[in-house]
């Protein structure tokens, strides 16, 4: 490492010296307005309310039907891991493996390696391969899409509203809580602060 | 450019993707690591543009077969139907939930088909090595990054439909190859997306470090 007075913009490389941040402040690029980093106050008690809540909604959205149907008598309910079933049946298993992947494992990988290194933290202790640990979520973090899934539903549920009697399932207002919990906790989870973490502890 | 902007590459210096730490290259800076999270270090993305133009190809010859192909198939007591993309905003168009259909419009051709032809574009500006209007560009390149995945709408849209609409004797929804090939198209526009270097944006072409 050079300096740690100094960084360059990850969108332009305009070289700069890094501001001193007011506690809840942005450190923007001049040339570029780039978010180069923040400081979050209280970033790590909230982060890990937040991810610990949206592991408790994860589970049960995945636990539970998202959504049912009733034509004349015959009903029909799915869960997510249902919806990826049915369409791997289908032998689609290119469109089930994507969905699966964008829907439940990279957002459980995602929340379960937050609470990794929040949870250690929260308790003075610096999680073990934290470095790791934190690139593999920055690596993760475009394919979960939870939210374009929620949409998903909605839109499938408008279309079906006409033909047939929907009934919502709990899951779906798990995943409504999901998504804001979710986002929250990825809003609040300071990765700029963390990396300074492991520079300290060299 | 005025004379106070240095950029980190002039000064043979390099930021970690992986933390955003700052880093000395040594000679041509090949295979060296960050050394605090172990991350390859890169001035630029490697082969940068030639990755970016080898997803986004690809990613326009499969968005032919997603529009031309059925997205999926109902079959009920009245007979089969087949719903390209286009035909299902239609559909949602005169079933009078003209907001959804924009929703689906925008997200299922809009976006994927705006994506496409700005990365074509952002790409052709670098290969030319404009400078000009680089901080539009770069404004232009964060919009894709940030609406990439919501084409995604109609993969999912199709899995849930397909999962309920299973009543055996009334009606069943199969899901058409159009389904996987529009898959391909977002994941591909996002690789490239992930591929293209905004640094390349700000630099004239005898300054790009590939």
């Amino acid at each position: 490492m050079i300096s740690h007075a100094l960084t360059a913009c990850h969108e332009c490389d305009l070289l700069q010296r890094k501001p001193i941040l007011p506690s809840g402040g942005i450190a923007c690029c001049r040339r570029c307005k780039a978010v180069l980093f923040r400081r979050t106050p209280n970033s790590l008690d909230r982060a890990l309310a937040y991810t610990l809540g949206a592991a408790i909604l994860f589970i049960i959205a995945n636990m539970f039907p998202i959504v049912g149907l009733e034509v004349q008598g015959n009903a029909n309910a799915t869960s997510l891991y249902g919806a990826v079933e049915s369409i791997w049946k289908n032998d689609m298993e290119g469109v089930a493996s994507l969905v699966f992947a964008t829907t439940i494992l990279i957002p459980a990988v995602e929340i379960s390696l937050m609470l990794y290194v929040l949870v250690p933290l929260k308790f003075e202790r610096l999680p073990r391969k934290m470095s790791a640990i934190l690139r593999i979520l920055q690596s993760v973090r475009p394919w979960s899409m939870t939210q374009v899934f929620i949409l998903g539903v909605l839109v499938a549920l408008v279309k079906l509203a006409h033909l047939a009697h929907v009934v919502p399932g709990v899951a779906l207002w798990a995943f409504g809580g999901l998504i804001l919990s979710l986002t929250a906790a990825v809003a609040t989870f300071n990765t700029h602060e963390l990396w300074n973490l492991v520079t300290e502890n060299e | 450019m005025s004379d106070s902007d240095v950029t980190a590459s002039q000064l043979g210096l390099c930021v970690c993707h992986g933390c955003g730490g700052l880093s000395r290259l040594a000679g041509e800076g090949h295979d060296m690591c960050c050394r605090r999270c172990g991350t390859a270090l890169h001035l630029r993305k490697p082969n940068s543009v030639a990755r970016t133009w080898a997803f986004l190809i690809a990613a326009y010859i499969l968005y032919v077969p997603a529009n031309v192909l059925p997205m999926m198939r109902t079959g009920s007591l009245f007979g089969a139907q087949s719903d390209t993309i286009m035909s299902g905003v239609a559909y949602l168009w005169h079933s009078g939930s003209w907001h959804l259909a924009l929703v689906v419009f925008i997200a299922s051709i809009l976006i994927p088909l705006t994506k496409m032809f700005s990365l074509t574009f952002l790409l052709i500006s670098v290969q030319r090595g404009w400078t000009e209007r680089a901080l539009e560009r770069t404004k232009l390149y964060r919009v894709l990054d940030f609406v990439g995945p919501w084409s995604m709408l109609d993969v999912y849209v199709v899995t849930i439909l397909v999962a309920l609409v299973q009543l055996k004797t009334l009606a069943t929804i199969q899901p058409g190859p159009a389904a996987a090939a529009f898959g391909a198209v977002v994941v591909l526009t996002m690789f490239a997306t992930m591929a293209l270097d905004p640094r390349l944006l700000w630099e004239p072409k005898e300054n790009h470090h590939v």
